[in-house]
């Protein structure tokens, strides 16, 4: 048994310098990404599995910013070339797939990932392999990898201003509705941090398994315990069976609204028009959002995918691309380090409007906007911060939030 | 003390929720052995049944795919069973991983077919209300499950024990071979129950849609809960499965109730392993001179 077992261990241990023989070869053959006749990007989602409800059209999204830039005449003189893998809604398949895309086929970044899991799973493989991730989604903040870059929005560009959203309409005893992982469970953190400082009362904080479908108990507490507003962090298909289940229950939006994060334009047609209109929702993007940019993305967006609506994280990886290239152009090459520093301070006017990356924590400069889901199953847009508010996924300039970080 | 109370009528509808998951599984679990992982498949089925519906019967999508899902499921259950699981009857590790792989194939294939987001299937105007019971809240979809898992139940019961087919399926259970021989086709009884196990599975999933997502996933979101029902009710018993359907339910409903809903699953799996080491054959076993 020993033997074999050492031998094992020793085929493993071959196996790296293997592999490393084999990529230097590809190396003298095929040169870095910049020496190819096209520039390879990763594009690295669920395609497959429970998350491929929410992932397959930002993936959609982000391949139709590579043609665009294609379109336009590629980049640096070079077409972009997609390689699109599954990450089938696994956080180990995520992370292998990343190391993947890094390692053989040689991409000069990867936009990818949704769930907070799944890029705590391939922070290490970017961070290890000084490779570039761009992340597209909305998430809980309290991280800054100097191998991310994070296009969707941090604490205090949604839930901050959904909270400040809620306190200027006078609702004030709050009840935690959330999927039980770390997005909500940090999210809750602060939000309790908030309501603290800002004389709000938490009536209750419920947590529920991811894929739950059983609400009328929950809908019961939350009925039993008469706050003025909910805030949902729950995630998936949940959502379908919560909404459906309040409204069944005889709640109504105008009574108890239900400010929830994790639901787009996308999400809305599964749950029902009809379950869900009139909740707020807070976001950086909606698809009416004005502005030529947006009207250009929602028209080119509609026109490959007939009937699709546009949502903020689709948006969110279809400026990741565009943010790149730019970087990309600026920095005249594709090296990991030159794109980072020339990154820094890159502004342009995307959907969302104009947003600019910051250089320090590789986050965007956002406008927060709440938004009301309509009867036509669209999110009307009811308040915004007016000006793109800077990242601060730390919460380091809210007095309140001392000590959530640790 | 209002929230207690309202946690009955809700204990009742999450355990009539159970009882049509499971009922179907009764059948091609309980009665034949056979681990059907693809039982979640059918429900999903069923609610995409309604779905597909919608264009044709509007809002009364939901009523009028009832039998269609019965049907529909049951056919499905029909080709797995003469495809497939024939092959492997008396090898139920075999089925489990030759049932689990056809549940990934459906999924994908819904993935395929109807897309990887949620579907909306609109409910008809009529369940919208509710009414108040004693100071606690039902609403009309729910009202509505419970009713559909009743029929269901006396449509299983008569069919069993009133009908000629019923008998010899019953016949089949106790002892094959014994049935066999008094000139029972075993064969063709096989497919009848997979059919109606899986014509059940496709009514569950349309009753599903009134309170739940309408997806690729959805079948892998109840399985388990089938499973144990049947478990916990004792093999192929149908006063099992209905008993272990509303206990689980209420036992679901108070443990949430008095702590979460994480915590509640723990609860629940954990008095079902307790149970079945006092009784590991269930609520109610099959008495039967077969020695297997």
């Amino acid at each position: 048994m020993r033997g074999t077992s050492l031998r094992y261990w020793a085929a493993l241990a071959v196996l790296p310098v293997a592999l490393a023989a084999g990529c230097g070869d590809a190396e003298n053959g095929g040169g870095s990404a910049d020496a190819g006749a096209t520039i390879k990007v990763g594009i690295l989602h669920s395609l497959s599995g429970t998350m491929s409800i929410s992932e397959v059209t930002v993936a959609n999204a982000e391949k139709m910013a590579v043609d665009e830039i294609n379109a336009a005449g590629g980049l640096l003189g070079k077409k972009i070339e997609a390689v699109r893998e599954d990450g089938a809604s696994d956080w180990p398949t995520f992370a292998q797939k990343a190391q993947k895309l890094i390692r053989k086929d040689k991409v000069a970044a990867v936009f990818g990932g949704w769930t907070s899991a799944s890029r705590k799973a391939m922070l290490p493989v970017f961070e290890r392999n000084k490779a570039l991730l761009w992340y597209p989604v909305q998430y809980e903040g309290l991280e800054s990898s100097p191998y991310i870059f994070y296009t969707g929005a941090t604490t205090n560009q949604q839930i901050v201003p959904g909270l400040d959203y809620l306190k200027e309409k006078g609702r004030k005893r709050i009840f935690l509705v959330g999927s039980d992982y770390v997005f909500p469970r940090t999210a809750n953190k602060i939000i309790k941090a908030y309501a603290k400082a800002n004389g709000m009362q938490i009536l209750g904080e419920e947590y529920t398994p991811l894929g739950h479908t059983e609400y009328s108990t929950l809908v019961n507490k939350v009925v039993a315990a008469k706050p003025d507003a909910v805030f949902n962090t729950l995630n998936g298909d949940s959502n379908v069976s919560f909404f459906k289940q309040l409204r069944s229950a005889g709640v109504t939006a105008d009574r108890m609204p239900v400010m929830s994060v994790s639901i787009a334009e996308e999400e809305v047609k599964g749950i029902g028009v009809a379950n869900i209109a009139g909740h707020p929702v807070a976001w950086n993007y909606y698809q009416t959002t004005e502005g030529p940019a947006n009207a250009r993305f929602v028209r080119a967006f509609q026109t490959r995918h007939r009937g699709a609506v546009t949502s903020d994280p689709m948006q969110a990886g279809y400026n990741a691309v565009h943010l790149w290239a730019a970087a990309v152009r600026k920095a005249g090459t594709t090296d990991v380090e030159a794109v980072k520093k020339a990154a820094a301070g890159i502004s342009l006017d995307l959907p969302e409007g104009k947003v600019t990356i910051d250089g320090p924590t590789q986050h965007l400069f956002k406008t927060a906007r709440i938004g009301v889901i309509q009867p036509d199953g669209l999110i009307r847009e009811v308040w915004s911060s007016g000006a793109p508010i800077k990242p601060d996924p730390y919460l380091k300039s809210y007095p309140w939030a001392a000590g959530l970080a640790s | 003390m209002e929230g207690l109370l309202n946690q009955v009528p809700i204990g009742l509808s999450i355990g009539a929720v159970l009882l049509l998951i499971a009922l179907g599984l009764t059948f091609t679990f309980g009665q034949m052995g056979v681990i059907n992982m693809a039982h979640g498949e059918f429900i999903m089925a069923g609610a995409y049944t309604a779905y597909m519906l919608q264009d044709w019967a509007g809002a009364q999508a939901a009523v009028v795919a009832l039998p269609v899902a019965f049907a529909l499921a049951g056919a499905m259950g029909w080709v797995l069973e003469r495809a497939a699981v024939r092959h492997f009857y008396g090898r139920p590790l075999d089925t489990l991983l030759l049932t689990w792989g056809v549940s990934l194939v459906l999924q994908q294939a819904a993935r395929d077919l109807f897309g990887a987001p949620n579907v909306q299937v609109v409910a008809p105007s009529w369940l919208n209300g509710r009414i108040e019971v004693a100071g606690s809240t039902v609403p009309y979809n729910r009202l509505f499950i419970l009713a559909l898992a009743v029929v269901c139940v006396a449509g299983v019961w008569a069919y069993l024990n009133r009908s000629a087919q019923g008998r010899r399926m019953r016949a089949v259970m106790q002892n094959r071979e014994l049935a066999a021989c008094s000139g029972v086709a075993t064969g063709r009884v096989d497919q009848l129950t997979f059919f109606v196990g899986s014509g059940l599975a496709g009514v569950a999933g349309v009753a599903l849609t009134l309170i739940g997502p309408v997806g690729p996933a959805l079948g892998t979101y109840y399985i388990v809960d089938a499973f144990l029902v049947v478990v916990a009710g004792g093999l192929g018993r149908l006063r099992g499965a209905v008993i272990a359907a509303l206990a689980l339910g209420m036992l679901n409903s108070f443990a949430e109730f008095w702590t979460n809903a994480s915590l509640a699953k723990v609860l629940v799996f954990a008095a079902v392993i307790a149970f079945l080491q006092v009784r590991p054959q269930g609520m109610f076993t099959l008495r039967t001179r077969a020695l297997t």
